[in-house]
């Protein structure tokens, strides 16, 4: 027989006000199995506890409901204090008499009503809890970063150097990400290669870093401290290991015309190529779908000019599974592009832009590649269409963002910066060009950088227009930009040579399916949801994996740099520990009543359903059951409500407990 | 609309499934804000819409309940990835065999309340209520235990056809 003890709590007034609480301890009295029921004008105080624990001891009491606040408030508190009383913490229970009855009715009498029925209801429920022992887990303390951008070369370096072994997964030949490609950055305009490269070599020399680039995560399997993670490093075509970087591959390559995207098309490359000189690692990759080799077996030049023998034609992918703790995605962005979109769509392109069709109209991405001095044109601003120099240059700000009905609503956030920017680039290279910005505002809250933006109209002569632009076309060689100014209320024209548009900052296409496989939310852009807004902005809803950089919204290098610091910090408070102990609310099978028809599996989020032989003496097998890990199960008992012979139950949250609660209505 | 706090003549009786995540810190936060709603609902707090078993209604209704609402997280928030869409699934089944045996399915009402939505709570329990209030208690269930459990009789055509052609 049970000894419940019930505590009424009067919170000062707020519960005591409406509620009777001297009555519903009265009253609560008579149940059966209730030892003790008494109230308190402070439950959660020290005195209040101390009762508490007294009371356990001096009643032999077996379970405890406290009727108080909110068990989001308080139910840690005294499921504690049971504890130091020597009852399991499971065996508490906390009744909402504040919350749900005492703030939000003020007739006395239904209060009061209600009060006892949500307290009987728990004593009902509380009655038949199990004592459920602690679930510990051990902590591999490896981490997996996916995305070389600068967020995760950040993160990678944060966590190698505190020790601790790091598995960074990058799909493309090189880390880098966008910041590779950009010229100067705001609002210091220090060079970005310079700033970039050290940091990239230092993630390709670290001991404890394993760096696995033009490679992607195939299957995540596991749960915090404990995920295996398989990885497909697909084929290269040049062994890693035997590569000297010498570069005679790609100089002897016959193949020579192939846009290189690493510099948005501008510049080519050769079928066997590394994106850019400073690639980590430099390692050349042969891009098989342009390769005279794999077109028609004709060529083998790289290989035979390969002196160390590197290149390897026959080379496959290959899937390797890496045992990791904790996971950092940091899979960056990409830009809107402005050409015509599918059917279905929710992102429309541009047509009034003439779909990306206008040679001499580029986005902020190219004009960062002509303006780098390692870039397709040496750092010279040049047209793509017949390479002189743009006297006439027109920004466009907020293309595609803050625009509903192109498919976005929100502000990309690094636009207005980099525009600035970039015009300040351009006067500095064109000295007798003008450089024309439209914009809806300016947004420049950030350390220095309101000073920044000001600058490139007080000294570096751009002219801000506050306006849209409703259409582009080429006349001649020239394009006409028609916009207004809404400032003066006129209708703009300008004819200009280049326009460049500033395209709104987009997750990764593909950012939703790597999301299945992690199990991690993503909005309806599918940039990834952090756990909670402001107080756990760089975890994830799912224990153990963490955001960094654009890849959970647009950011800036200093806001992307700070997150994946902050990423790194929360893996190693992880690390810091040896084992996890984790709510033991999870589901058990009834064997016995199992039939094996795996419905459960189905339903199943967090494939946490496993398969169990049960075999006789002699060894025969007799029938295969569900088996539910209780490491991967998230506690949610959907498999309880889907089994059809009600062999899987979840702890706390029996049918039996669910129907004497109801019962006790 | 009634004011809380005033007595009518029937007092319907309204259970109330929600899960721990949204629609209880919901009904937290309207407290924390200290709403007013009518007293008549008693919350059941489960992990998880997906826990949400159909039996659960049957049992309330039989149980004596007047009105019941099934609530959790907005499709896509849930805090266990996926349960509130199989719940969704389910209930939707589940309404129409509801509908099937006869009971107004104007008693079971569902919907999803986020933890930050205290005022989307108060009005659903307000309405829910009021609505049940109109109706009447819900009379369906215990007839059915009370009169065919254990009456015997056959006393509408129908079921005397039917009793006939188990006798042949
Ligand atoms: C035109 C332009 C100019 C800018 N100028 C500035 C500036 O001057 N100053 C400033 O502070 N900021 C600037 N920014 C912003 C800056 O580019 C970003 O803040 C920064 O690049 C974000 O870094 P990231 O690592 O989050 O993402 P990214 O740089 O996008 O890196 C993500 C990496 O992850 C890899 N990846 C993606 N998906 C996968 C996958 N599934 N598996 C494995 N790897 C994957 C990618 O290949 C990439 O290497 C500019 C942005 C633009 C568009
Ligand atoms: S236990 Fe809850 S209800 Fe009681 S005093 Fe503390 S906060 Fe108030
Ligand atoms: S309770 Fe939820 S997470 Fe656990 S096994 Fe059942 S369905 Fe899976």
């Amino acid at each position: 027989m049970s000894r419940i003890g019930v505590f009424v709590c009067h919170c000062g007034e707020n519960i005591s006000r409406t509620v009777d609480v001297e009555r519903v301890a009265a009253e609560v009295g008579k149940l059966p199995g209730v030892a003790l029921a008494t109230d308190y004008k402070y439950m959660c105080s020290d005195p209040g506890q101390g009762l508490l624990k007294k009371a356990i001891a001096e009643q032999r009491l077996s379970h405890v409901v406290v009727a108080a606040c909110s068990p989001r408030m308080h139910e840690r508190t005294f499921r504690k204090a049971v504890e130091s009383a020597g009852i399991n913490p499971f065996l508490c229970e906390m009744a909402n008499i504040r919350e749900h009855c005492s703030w939000v009715h003020d007739n006395r009498e239904e209060a009061t009503e209600k009060a006892i029925e949500i307290v009987g209801m728990m004593v009902e429920r509380v009655k038949r809890n199990r004592a459920l022992p602690a679930i510990t887990v051990p902590v591999t303390k490896r981490s997996l970063i996916i995305g070389g951008g600068i967020a995760g070369i950040q993160a990678a370096l944060d966590i190698a150097d505190a020790g601790h072994e790091v598995v960074l997964v990058e799909r493309e030949p090189s880390i880098g990400g966008h910041m590779a490609q950009l010229s100067e950055t705001f609002p210091t305009l220090d060079c970005s290669q310079c700033i970039m490269t050290p940091r990239m070599v230092d993630v390709a020399n670290h001991p404890r870093i394993t760096l696995h680039s033009y490679s992607e995560v195939e299957h995540v399997e596991g749960y915090i401290g404990n995920f295996q993670v398989t990885i497909r490093k697909k084929a290269r075509s040049v062994d890693e290991k035997k590569c000297t970087g010498c570069g005679v591959c790609i100089e002897k390559c016959p193949i020579r015309k192939i846009p290189n995207k690493f510099d948005c098309n501008l510049g080519m490359r050769p079928a066997i190529y590394i994106p850019f000189p400073q690639a980590v690692p430099n390692t050349p990759v042969i891009d098989r779908e342009s390769c005279a080799m794999f077109k028609s077996g004709k060529c083998g030049l790289c290989k035979k000019v390969c002196g160390p023998g590197a290149v390897d034609y026959e080379q496959e992918d290959r899937l390797i599974v890496e045992p990791v703790g904790a996971i950092v995605v940091a899979t960056g962005f990409d830009l809107y592009d402005i050409t015509e979109k599918p059917k279905g769509s929710q992102i429309k392109g541009y047509g009034e832009f003439g779909h990306g069709r206008i040679p001499d109209v580029i986005d902020g991405m190219t004009f960062e590649r002509l303006a780098s001095a390692s870039g397709p044109t040496g750092g010279r601003i040049l047209r793509p269409s017949d390479g002189r120099e743009p006297k006439q240059i027109v920004f466009i700000q907020c293309v595609g963002s803050r625009a509903r009905e192109k498919g976005i609503s929100y502000c990309s956030k690094v636009c207005c910066m980099y525009t600035a920017k970039q015009t300040m680039l351009y006067h500095h290279k064109v000295h007798d060009g003008q450089a024309y910005v439209f914009f809806m505002d300016a947004r420049t809250p950030g350390k220095s950088y309101d000073e920044f933006w000001r600058r490139s109209i007080e000294e570096e002569e751009a002219v801000y227009i506050r306006g849209m632009v409703s259409r582009l076309y080429q006349k001649g060689d020239k394009i006409v930009v028609m916009g207004s100014d809404i400032a003066v209320g006129v209708q703009v024209e300008i004819e200009a040579d280049m326009v460049v548009l500033a395209t709104a900052v987009q997750p990764r296409s593909g950012a939703d399916i790597l999301a299945q496989k992690l199990g991690i939310s993503y909005d309806k852009y599918h940039f990834y949801s952090e756990a909670h807004a402001k107080l756990r902005p760089v975890e994830c809803a799912t224990a153990g994996i963490y955001l960094a950089g654009a890849c959970q919204g647009p950011k800036d290098i200093p806001d992307t740099v700070s997150q994946a610091s902050a990423a790194a910090a929360k893996v190693m408070t992880l690390f810091a520990r040896e084992k996890l102990e984790r709510e033991p609310i999870v589901a058990r099978v009834r064997e016995a009543g199992c039939v094996g028809c795996f419905y459960c599996r189905k339903v199943c989020a967090y494939g946490a359903i496993e398969e169990k032989e049960i075999r006789d003496r002699q060894g025969n097998l007799i029938k295969v059951v569900a088996y539910v890990n209780p490491g991967v199960c998230g506690g949610c008992g959907t498999c309880q409500a889907t089994c059809p012979s009600k062999s899987v139950e979840l702890d706390g949250y029996t049918d039996e407990q669910i129907v004497a609660m109801i019962e006790a209505l | 609309m009634s004011t809380p706090g005033t007595k009518h003549d029937f007092e319907p009786k309204i259970i109330a499934f929600v899960c721990t995540w949204c629609t209880y810190a919901g009904a937290d936060l309207a407290g924390t804000s200290r709403m007013q709603y009518p007293a008549n609902v008693r919350l059941l707090k489960f992990p998880c819409t997906g826990r949400i078993d159909p039996i659960f209604i049957l049992k309330a209704f039989q149980q004596g309940a007047d009105g019941v609402l099934v609530s959790g997280c907005h499709p896509g928030d849930c805090h266990y990835i996926a349960g509130n869409f199989h719940a969704r699934r389910r209930f939707a089944a589940f309404r129409k065999l509801l509908e099937f045996v006869g009971v107004d399915l104007n008693r079971l009402q569902f919907s999803w309340v986020s933890a930050a939505e205290g005022g989307k709570w108060v009005e659903v329990v307000t309405e829910l209520t009021e609505r049940v209030r109109c109706m009447g208690p819900m009379l369906e269930f215990k007839e059915l235990a009370l009169e065919e459990q254990w009456s015997g009789k056959l006393d509408s055509l129908e079921l005397q056809e039917a009793y006939n052609q188990i006798q042949v």
